[in-house]
């Protein structure tokens, strides 16, 4: 009989060890910690009381729905609602169906619902009925998550509801014709967070698709689809954003006939797609050019032809190679849309300077309504970056 | 074994000539591969060996000189490539498997897309290929979850899967560690006696005797000698071949 002596790892230190070993383990490191102590102590309270008690947060809690929809006219906020409460469903069955992504992108929602619910605002700035809404939406997520994990849907079914409630939504919000139910909304009404999440959305999963092709045409065979996907690259890339929104806002509609009448919202949303696509092409090359030959000689000696080879093998681990950039991208294009004020689209930023500008009272509280702002952007950001490190690990298993 | 079929050339090279830019790495090889053949290739590294198997398929394309697969004729007709292509299987010195498909998936790719069967009949199939090759265990997993020696067997699946005429075999057991190359000769062994015309470029002498019909010995783009397993081991004609056998066979 032999006798194994187990041999264990060691012990993880307690608290009193770990604070002994690293916080108290010199003089000087003593030194060092009581400083960063003191400091830490005045700036968390000195935030807290400035937040609590000197800042002044009226110019949010006043005007709380104009950061949210703009000046889109009260009596239709309800299609926003509907609007919302589509998506938020969609997501829900989504994310029973494919988990990953949409559940990440599900609970960022839901989040972001309860926050609402519980913001501070006035009465007439935001009214109890849309906190009750705010409430109730993620409880639909939820409801429609827990259905759609009994009853699997199709992904078919499920990818044309998507489309076919996008398209909805845009027309509930815009209004039609001559219609009594749905009349037109002005687009320069259009404002806030709205309309920075219309055109970062708009212009995410619209530039994605061409960027991707953009970038294959980079690399095509055939002279003349490869010298226009490098010249259009270049060119977009060799412009800064704010150029092509002014280019977009003053010489397209001078060449369109008068008739034509795109609105700005729509041409800064084309300005955003063109930009972010060109960037989009380049990321995906380098994706492509990662792909070892011998990958596509595999695919080419089964017997695939050029199409499949490369929808089904080399641009699934291409684009897997630059999740990470490719998110990161996403995330500045949603942070660009603050370019989009500077031709008079009234995104969050916009809305945030002109409620500044038109009340007098509310002199001397930019830093509130700024940071008010800073933080909306930067908990959509976080929440993608999160979202796109749980990607990389969900799409890791059988990575090389 | 004399058959009338079986007396006709499957595979037909006839000065075959290759240039990668200046440098030519193909001056003119004939061969002949007839039905149910196993031909092994042999030579130093550079010697053309892998580019003239590469050639059969058109993973190169041949500037001069005719090669006839199975009755066709590869010219830059696309159709032509195509249906060449679905009638050999490759295995790769690599193995190059699909990293981000399961075993299952990198088997039954082509015959869904390139054969357009249903799923159910390539997964059918898919699954008696892993049982040949040993690993139906394997299906589920990921090939970078899987050893070496396991890789190359799905990567012979894989290549099996299109139920191919011809088998081209580039350096199978080169990127194997010494204990797993037997398991992947074994399944080429089997593959061999059950029928399959193979061409296996390899230094592997064991298999060589075990299985080979004819052995060619390449050196410089060309076919310096060719012969029977017996003819090549036990009367080398040329010095060049007896140089390189003493020097694969003594270490």
């Amino acid at each position: 009989m032999t006798t194994t002596e187990e041999i264990r790892p060691p012990e993880p230190p307690g608290p009193i060890t770990w604070i002994k070993q690293n916080l108290v383990n010199s003089w000087f490191n003593g030194i060092l910690t009581v400083i960063s102590l003191v400091v830490v102590y005045y700036v968390v309270v000195g935030s807290i009381r400035w937040a609590f008690v000197s800042a002044d947060w009226s110019p949010v809690t006043e005007n709380l729905l104009l950061y949210l929809i703009g000046q889109y006219p009260r009596g239709e906020v309800w299609r926003i609602g509907l609007s919302l409460t589509m998506v938020s469903i969609l997501f829900g069955f989504s994310w029973g169906l494919w988990r990953g992504i949409m559940q990440a992108f599900s609970l960022t929602l839901i989040v972001s619902f309860l926050v609402l619910a519980v913001l501070p605002a006035t009465p007439t700035a935001f009214p109890l009925s849309m906190r009750l809404f705010a409430l109730a939406n993620p409880g639909l997520i939820l409801i429609s998550y827990l259905i759609s994990r009994r009853w699997k849907i199709p992904a078919r079914v499920m990818i044309s509801a998507w489309l076919i409630s996008l398209t909805a939504s845009i027309i509930l919000l815009r209004g039609l014709g001559r219609s009594e139910l749905i009349p037109p909304v002005e687009v320069n009404l259009w404002g806030g967070l709205v309309v920075t999440f219309l055109l970062a959305v708009g212009g995410i999963t619209i530039s994605f698709p061409i960027g991707v092709l953009l970038a294959l045409g980079r690399r095509s065979s055939l002279p003349v689809v490869s010298i226009f996907s490098t010249f259009f690259i270049e060119t977009i890339r060799g412009v800064p954003l704010i150029t092509i929104l002014f280019m977009g806002s003053l010489i397209v509609p001078l060449f369109l006939p008068s008739e034509m009448r795109v609105d700005r919202l729509i041409r800064a949303l084309v300005g955003m797609i063109i930009f972010s696509a060109a960037y989009m092409a380049e990321n995906v090359r380098g994706g492509l050019q990662a792909i070892p030959e011998g990958q596509v000689e595999a695919a080419q000696a089964i017997g695939l032809s050029k199409f499949h080879t490369t929808l089904l093998i080399v641009l699934p681990q291409a684009l897997r190679l630059v999740i990470p950039t490719i998110v990161g991208q996403f995330i500045s294009l949603f942070k660009d849309t603050t370019l989009a004020s500077g031709v008079a689209v009234l995104e969050l930023l916009q809305i945030a300077r002109s409620i500044l500008q038109s009340n007098p009272e509310y002199l001397g509280q930019q830093f509130e309504v700024y940071l008010f702002v800073a933080a909306i952007f930067w908990i959509f950001s976080y929440s993608m970056s999160t979202t796109s490190r749980k990607i990389e690990v969900s799409l890791g298993v059988g990575e090389r | 074994m004399s058959t009338n079929e079986n007396d006709q050339p499957i595979i037909i090279c006839r000065d075959v000539h290759k240039w990668f830019g200046d440098f030519q790495a193909l001056r003119g090889i004939s061969m002949e591969v007839r039905k149910g053949e196993v031909i092994v290739i042999f030579g130093p590294s550079g010697s053309g060996k892998s580019t003239f198997i590469r050639t059969i398929n058109r993973l190169e394309e041949h500037q001069r000189g005719t090669i006839i697969v199975d009755g066709i004729e590869l010219t830059h007709d696309v159709r032509n490539i195509a249906a060449i292509r679905s009638e050999i299987g490759m295995v790769f010195q690599q193995f190059n498997l699909f990293p981000h498909l399961t075993v299952l998936q990198n088997i039954t790719m082509a015959p869904i897309w390139v054969r357009k069967w249903p799923k159910e009949k390539a997964e059918d199939i898919a699954m008696q290929l892993l049982e040949r090759v040993g690993i139906p265990e394997q299906a589920n997993k990921f090939p970078g979850q899987l050893s070496g020696g396991q890789q190359q067997r799905v990567a012979i699946a894989r290549a099996l899967a299109m139920q191919p005429k011809i088998m081209l075999f580039d350096e199978p057991t080169s990127a194997l560690d010494p204990e797993m190359i037997k398991e992947v000769l074994d399944v080429m062994i089997e593959l061999a006696e059950s029928g399959m015309t193979m061409l296996v470029v390899t230094h592997e002498m064991g298999f060589a005797k075990a299985v080979a019909d004819r052995m060619y010995f390449f050196d410089e783009g060309l076919v310096v000698e060719s012969g029977t397993p017996e003819e090549i081991f036990e009367h080398p004609k040329e010095e060049r071949t007896k140089l390189f056998l003493s020097q694969i066979l003594t270490h």
